[in-house]
């Protein structure tokens, strides 16, 4: 029998879910043989009318990793989906927007104002920012134009399955490979994840406050760490309670708190608004005032409650790509 | 007829990467121009968060070496809030620092360039990748690789959680101690990493070094640009990963500055050009001259080769022999051979080992003190560290509530743009002749990027496969006349 053929690509990424596949370490031999690549930038080449040529739906699963934020992106998720029977929103920035979705808060103009012309070490007289089309002397250079905000994947395509984390931990990904080899699939839509949160496996939940006791928020550099205490407990914003499990508590066990990566579980529309409520009830306040003015204490909120998801947020989700 | 080659895509910087090759009606190489498609726009979005954030936020900017952001970001944490961080904090900080630069020059030389090497630059592109090596050295060795790869990676998420993306950085120090158990183990895959340093070295010798087509492959002009160098040293001018001033060397090698992290800006500046999303830095006191090497042109080169040139030695003593031998075998110092930079990061690999094993066999380590509470208000940090890939710069300005104001981040790879640009190009210039454009000839330019491991995975060898290049030749109007490609 032919071996089911694969896709893995990213768009605007960092390389981290690349990597994720090489710390599969001696397992990454296994995956090989089971499997064949015919896309995957990092590791081979690939040309793209050999995709193009590839019968619709001929590739059995596509991972695609990283946000979308140029046109190339866009483009390429759009062929991919053609092709592939199956796509995995692969890694937090596909799934939820991830970290560099927080430029959400601004837009194309002002990232451009800063990079190109306002960083201190630039010096551009002649004010000039990349373009998508510039002549040269030779002929025309083109770059994919940027657009004005980070999506999705699922803003952009139709996605099957969701592997979350940054980066989704090497247990997972070979079980989300296996069950997809072996046809074993849960429901279209899900994420490959254990649908709690992440406190249920938590070492520290012993100790996570359970009625309202919370005086004040701090922050991370302000005090020293308790290792074993929930650091709900300890006045520091964990987002424990509003993400799903399945990472091992990797931040936790470095004795820092969870940003989370994973998003939330099935239940939750929106992972910053589902924290902020879990927190509501853990403050210790006498009254509406007192109340506002500990929350008034967290710095950055919405920088920090979607630390990963901003894009994926009733926030700021953008409806549609064509306006760009 | 004028013909045009692209090479898309070939790169991984902030994304992908693409190289424009234009030939002129003869079919030789009038100019090339290497772009890079991508921009996320970090440090406007860092803008509104809490600085103590940043040790979280960077890192995506890099997968490949999340380390690297970490640590640089935390350095500027540490300077932001005027804090030094207890003596124990910081040599776990740079025991972390070493594994990390142990396993990622180790994934470089066996599975990225060295195959170029090891399999050989015109062994078929089936064999240029991890089977090849494999086949060369054996199963066995492959596996090691693999194995010393994973224990590297097991130490830094012990520290930091989670090895792509660490989160144990704090200003003032680190987020937990060490304890002894944990410190046994990583002595021995300290002890071990020094081992298969050397047998690397070894390899190098062996295979590369006793090779006289491939020693004139390093020598030879095609792979040669005379640019300064820049790189961080210690007190003694020895190299350094972690900590230490920046050294400049002219391309006659005279030390032309030595600056603190805090002076960056009187030293670097950063061009704009409207083709790539990618800047272009250069010594702000020599000028921009364009993409060309010399004296007078301020284009500069960083990671392995450029640490190396601009240091007077390692600081620890198997590496420290093997510097003296490549100084001494390729005979002028500053070298400014591109193939060298291959050499250059096993000494290093071999420094970062020996220094891992230092510090984890060191009195202090275990102390349980490792961080010191910040107290100061904060206004401005920078910070400074080499990357696998070269120095790296994070400058951070904050209210007094450290809430970012103003980030300016010079990204390792990025130092070397400029020179990877004019190293494509020489070597295009050098290969394609005539408009005879083979198989061949396409891996030996790619080899010209390659060697400075551009922090882009894509241009690898790691999966069996075809490799990342090809080329299509187009007419001036634009109609494909020709592709070429590999595998
Ligand atoms: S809030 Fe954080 S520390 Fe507390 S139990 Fe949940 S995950 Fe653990
Ligand atoms: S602890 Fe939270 S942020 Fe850290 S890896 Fe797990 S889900 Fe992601």
């Amino acid at each position: 029998m032919a071996k089911p053929k694969v896709a893995f690509y990213w768009c605007a990424s960092c390389g981290g879910c690349e990597e994720s596949i090489i710390d599969l370490a001696e397992n990454i031999l296994k995956v090989i043989e089971a499997v064949e690549f015919v896309i995957f930038p990092v590791a081979m080449d690939f040309k793209m009318k050999d995709v193009e040529a590839l019968h619709d739906r001929e590739i059995a699963v596509s991972f695609i990793n990283g946000g979308i934020r140029t046109e190339e992106q866009e483009h390429m998720a759009k062929l991919l989906r053609k092709k592939s029977g199956i796509v995995v929103a692969y890694g937090a920035c596909a799934h939820l927007g991830g970290t560099p979705g927080l430029a959400n808060f601004f837009n194309r103009d002002m990232i451009f104002d800063y990079v190109y012309r306002k960083a201190p070490s630039v010096e551009n007289p002649h004010n000039i920012t990349p373009k998508p089309r510039t002549a040269v002397k030779q002929g025309d250079l083109t770059l994919p134009k940027f657009y004005d905000t980070v999506f999705t994947l699922d803003q952009v395509i139709d996605v099957d399955y969701y592997l979350p984390g940054c980066a989704p931990p090497p247990d997972l990904i070979m079980k989300a490979i296996e069950a997809i080899l072996s046809g074993n699939l849960p429901p279209k839509g899900s994420v490959l994840a254990p649908d709690k949160s992440l406190c249920h496996t938590c070492k520290r939940k012993p100790t996570k406050p359970e009625k309202a006791i919370i005086k004040e928020i701090r922050r991370v550099h302000e005090v020293l760490l308790d290792p074993d205490r929930c650091f709900l407990d300890q006045g520091i914003i964990c987002m424990g309670p509003a993400t799903r499990d399945g990472c091992g508590e990797r931040c936790i066990n470095a004795n820092m708190p969870c940003r989370g990566c994973f998003g939330s579980t099935s239940r939750v529309e929106d992972q910053g608004a589902k924290f902020l409520s879990a927190l509501a009830s853990v403050i210790d306040a006498n009254d509406e005032n007192e109340i506002r003015k500990i929350t008034a204490s967290i710095v950055d909120p919405a920088g920090v409650f979607y630390f990963y998801s901003l894009p994926a947020s009733m926030l700021r989700r953008r409806r549609n790509i064509a306006n760009e | 007829m004028s013909k045009r080659i692209t090479i898309d895509p070939i790169t991984r910087l902030e994304g992908h990467g693409k190289i424009e090759i234009f030939l002129d009606d003869r079919g030789n190489v009038e100019k090339t121009y290497f772009q890079v498609p991508e921009l996320r726009g970090f440090e406007v979005f860092s803008i509104g968060r809490p600085a103590e954030e940043m040790p979280r936020i960077t890192p995506k900017i890099c997968g490949v070496c999340p380390t690297t952001h970490h640590m640089c970001s935390t350095k500027a944490l540490d300077d932001l809030y005027k804090v030094d961080p207890p003596a124990t904090a910081k040599k776990l900080r740079e025991l972390m620092y070493s594994a990390f630069m142990l396993e990622d020059h180790m994934l470089h030389f066996f599975f990225l360039g060295g195959p170029d090497f090891i399999a050989g630059p015109s062994a078929p592109p089936a064999e240029r990748n991890i089977l090849g090596v494999i086949s060369k050295v054996g199963l066995d060795i492959a596996g090691k690789v693999i194995r010393l790869r994973r224990e590297c990676r097991d130490v830094i998420t012990h520290f930091g959680g989670r090895v792509i993306h660490p989160v144990c950085g704090l200003p003032g120090g680190i987020s937990k101690p060490l304890k002894e158990e944990d410190r046994l183990r990583i002595v021995d895959v300290a002890k071990n990493g020094v081992e298969f340093a050397q047998f690397a070295l070894k390899i190098f010798e062996d295979i590369v070094l006793k090779n006289k087509e491939y020693v004139d492959l390093i020598l030879g002009d095609v792979y040669k640009h005379a640019t300064y160098y820049m790189g961080l040293v210690d007190k003694n001018n020895k190299v350094n990963f972690y900590d230490g001033d920046i050294r400049v060397v002219t391309p006659e090698g005279k030390e032309f500055a030595r600056f603190k992290p805090g002076e960056y800006l009187s030293h670097i500046t950063e061009r704009v050009e409207p083709w790539s999303y990618v800047k272009f830095p250069y010594l702000k006191n020599v000028g921009w001259k364009g993409f060309v090497d010399g004296i007078d042109s301020g284009v500069y080169r960083v990671a392995p080769l450029a640490r190396l040139n601009v240091s007077d030695g390692m600081a620890t003593p198997l590496a420290q022999a093997e510097f003296e031998r490549m100084y001494a075998t390729l005979g002028l110092k500053p070298v400014h051979n591109t193939l060298a930079f291959h050499w250059a990061r096993l000494i290093e690999a071999l420094y970062a080992a020996e220094r891992m094993l230092e510090l984890a066999q060191d009195g202090e380590i275990t102390d349980p003190h490792v961080r010191n509470i910040p107290t100061a208000t904060p206004e401005e940090g920078i910070g400074v560290v080499e990357a696998p890939r070269g120095t790296l710069f994070h400058h951070y300005k904050t209210d007094k509530n450290g809430i970012i104001t103003e980030a300016n981040l010079v990204v390792a790879t990025v130092n070397n743009a400029a020179a990877i640009c004019m190293s494509i190009e020489k070597a295009a210039k050098s290969l394609i002749r005539e408009g005879k454009v083979s198989e061949g000839l396409l891996n030996m330019v790619e080899m010209a990027f390659r060697a400075y491991d551009p922090c882009f995975a894509c241009a690898t060898h790691i999966l069996p496969g075809k490799t990342p290049l090809f080329i299509n030749i187009y007419s001036k109007n634009g109609d494909m006349i020709k592709t070429v490609g590999k595998g």
